[in-house]
């Protein structure tokens, strides 16, 4: 394979400007749907691509004591590892030969990339608001990797491969009890890995005016949106890759057309466990993650190992 | 982390519409302490009632407060009503109690709506926002504005409820039954909400009468205190409605006082608007002077007990005016129920006592330099008195007689 083609791979499809587009996309149908739950008209569908171009050409203000070079570079790190994700993902679905063993431990840290960068842009600021809100990130981000990566395992027992590849061609990890309750587990902690509601309190507007992100303008902040919307593409669509067997492109229109439905599914369920709940304290968060879902993804993992 | 740092809420910040500052000293998440700063937003309100006539001076308490605005003008009415001996027809006392119970409606379900909006629950935000615009539009059919209405007046009211109006009121009154209910039985019966709002800036019985907080502040906490009751003047005397109270004075009791008030407003108009279907008579004594003397007038607004007081000299101007807003009293509990908690409850408990800054707003001056303030209260009011005392000297008065 020559260069040329690897880098145009990473820059345009499957990797950061396909990724980009289709995350705006999906960002347009979470505000479509929050908007129609709160009975509001919601936002025209190039909305969230004028908001990111908008951010780009405003200024970018630095105050003083920032350490510079971390500020302005943590939401790149951010959005590197998102569109690095993503196309590891749909490499997967379109040329699945060239997988390698071990990318779904790969995924795994590419994904907690975005949560790290937010965590180091808002400690970079200085600001006391920005502090707290990279705190409570890095709290959030303690308690839900383990039932995640828990989660993520079941399917991976099931089928005895760590690659995603073969997880594809395997049967549906939701299909089996074990992976119904790890397919759950999942999307609660996806919910906190994009802090969305009820995890949102690294953000948590009302609190902290937007926490991490409160000293980002112009365009650093554009990639912290842009990252946010990307990560709100490339998790539900891992998670339809490990649990549901993905995207299948070399079987005809329908399934397609079925894949991309789960993945819609997902979205939507996302969105309307954020519009139906507020926000939870972070201890309360840590609590929930260390309890009840920790616990159910063990309960997952030894049901897994049982061959349940 | 148990370095003492300081967190603003204000003077300008997205969980409180208006100018004000909360500085939080926290320790790690933990709030240790509370300085609360007013003052960002001092208008003069009672010496430019000064220099307005009686009937003026109702249109501008009415602007104290763009939610409040018709339980300042009616406290104001009232007070000028008992200076001067103004008699009140009873049709408009009827109908000074429905605009008050509607006030008090849309009031509450803007309250909810911030609410669910602070919890980052925009859903309920913007349901409880949406189901308040009929109670706007009903303002507008029967005084022609959505937010100011300028129905109070001396002696009556400026516009009367049409009968041929009453049914539609009924029927969007009966409509806003339903989601009402449906809010009250979200926020009893979600575990998420229990979490977030149960045990969450409890202010006791005794603190609630310590810091005489009113309205639903006070009564969340079990003290029974409500104008309308232990006062019964306009048609509150004549309706059959309940005081909500709480027992345990948190959040969540906060809450559910002022959703079931909503109910109990409800019930009230719907009384008043029985007898208004056949009741006679004139909306309005117009009354052609007011007598010198003074008068308190107190009404119940949405969130608690306002009191006007008004001065008269036989003019056609107060000479003094003084106003006692609902938050004056209520924004200082604050300094017990928030500390201890996070800074994420901070921002809900700060809310639940419906802060309206613009009703607070005392003056302040601070040397721009330092931040230090110049005068203290005592050094006002000295101030003030010595000013009395050589105005009166230059005048040569002795100031009205006060009937006490």
């Amino acid at each position: 394979m020559d260069l040329g083609y690897l880098i145009l791979q990473v820059l345009v499809f499957p990797g950061l400007l396909f990724t980009a587009v289709a995350g705006l996309i999906t960002s347009w149908v979470d505000r479509k749907v929050t908007a129609r739950v709160q009975m509001r008209v919601g936002p025209p569908f190039l909305q969230p691509f004028y908001d990111v171009l908008k951010l780009m050409i405003k200024e970018t203000c630095i105050p003083a004591g920032t350490a510079r070079g971390l500020f302005l570079s943590a939401p790149l790190f951010g959005m590197a590892a998102a569109a690095l994700a993503s196309l590891l993902i749909w490499r997967a679905f379109l040329v699945p030969g060239q997988t390698f063993s071990g990318d779904i431990i790969v995924i795994l840290y590419l994904l907690t990339i975005p949560a790290v960068s937010v965590i180091l842009g808002s400690f970079a600021s200085q600001n006391p608001l920005a502090s707290l809100g990279g705190s409570r990130e890095m709290k959030l981000l303690l308690a839900y990797e383990l039932p995640f990566v828990l989660a993520i395992l079941v399917p991976v027992i099931h089928t005895h491969s760590i690659r995603l590849f073969d997880l594809l061609a395997a049967a549906p990890a939701v299909y089996k009890p074990s992976g119904i309750i790890a397919f759950a587990v999942a999307i609660i902690c996806m919910q906190a890995k994009l802090t969305l509601v009820p995890f949102d309190a690294p953000e948590a507007e009302t609190e902290l005016t937007g926490g991490a992100y409160v000293e980002y303008s112009g365009p650093p902040l554009g990639v912290f949106k842009l990252t946010r919307a990307m990560m709100l593409f490339t998790m539900p669509i891992f998670l339809v890759a490990i649990f549901c067997n993905g995207i299948a492109f070399d079987k005809g229109a329908l399934p397609i057309l079925l894949g991309v439905l789960k993945y819609l599914g997902l979205v939507v369920v996302v969105v309307l466990i954020r519009n139906t709940a507020p926000r939870l304290r972070i201890d309360q968060a840590v609590k929930f993650f260390w309890g009840p879902v920790t616990l159910a993804a063990l309960v997952a993992v030894i049901a897994a190992f049982l061959g349940w | 982390m148990t370095k003492k740092t300081i967190i603003p809420i204000g003077p300008y910040h997205p969980l409180q519409e208006e100018p004000e500052f909360f500085k939080l000293h926290v320790e790690g998440e933990k709030v240790v302490g509370l300085d609360i700063e007013l003052g960002y937003n001092h208008r003069g309100i009672e010496k430019l009632a000064e220099l307005k006539t009686f009937e003026q001076t109702v249109f501008l308490v009415e602007r104290i407060c763009g939610i409040c605005s018709t339980s300042h003008p009616l406290a104001c009415v009232q007070a000028v009503e008992d200076a001067g001996e103004v008699e009140v027809p009873e049709r408009a006392q009827y109908i000074r109690t429905v605009i008050g119970e509607l006030e008090r409606l849309h009031s509450h379900m803007l309250w909810l709506g911030l609410a669910g909006h602070f919890l980052g629950f925009n859903t309920v935000w913007m349901w409880a926002w949406r189901y308040r615009e009929p109670i706007l539009e009903l303002f507008e059919l029967i005084t022609g504005n959505r937010n100011h209405y300028a129905m109070m007046k001396p002696g009556g009211v400026r516009r009367d409820i049409k009968v041929e109006d009453i049914p539609t009121i009924r029927k969007t009154l009966a409509d806003l039954k339903g989601p009402i209910c449906l809010f009250r039985d979200a926020v009893t019966d979600d575990p998420l909400i229990h979490a977030r709002l149960q045990g969450v800036g409890t202010l006791t019985k005794q603190q609630a009468l310590d810091y005489c907080a009113v309205g639903p502040t006070a009564r969340a906490s079990g003290v029974a205190k409500d104008v309308r009751k232990d006062h019964p003047h306009l048609a509150y005397g004549r309706v059959d409605f309940k005081i909500i109270t709480g027992k345990n004075g948190d959040v969540f009791d906060k809450a559910v006082v002022r959703i079931l008030e909503t109910l109990e407003s409800i019930k009230i108009i719907e009384q008043c608007l029985e007898v208004l279907k056949t009741m006679p008579g004139p909306v309005d004594s117009n009354p052609k002077e007011i007598k010198a003397g003074e008068g308190i007038g107190t009404y119940e607004a949405p969130r608690g007990e306002v009191i006007h007081y008004i001065r008269s000299d036989g003019g056609n101007r107060p000479v003094r005016h003084k106003v006692r807003a609902p938050s004056f009293m209520n924004v200082p509990t604050n300094q017990t129920t928030v500390i201890g908690h996070s800074v994420a409850d901070a921002t809900i408990i700060l809310a639940a006592v419906d802060p309206c800054y613009c009703c607070t707003e005392r003056m302040a001056a601070v040397d721009a330099g330092t931040g230090r303030r110049i005068w203290s209260s005592a050094e006002l009011i000295r101030l003030s008195q010595e000013k009395t005392a050589k105005l009166k000297k230059e005048m040569g008065v002795e100031g009205p007689r006060l009937k006490i």
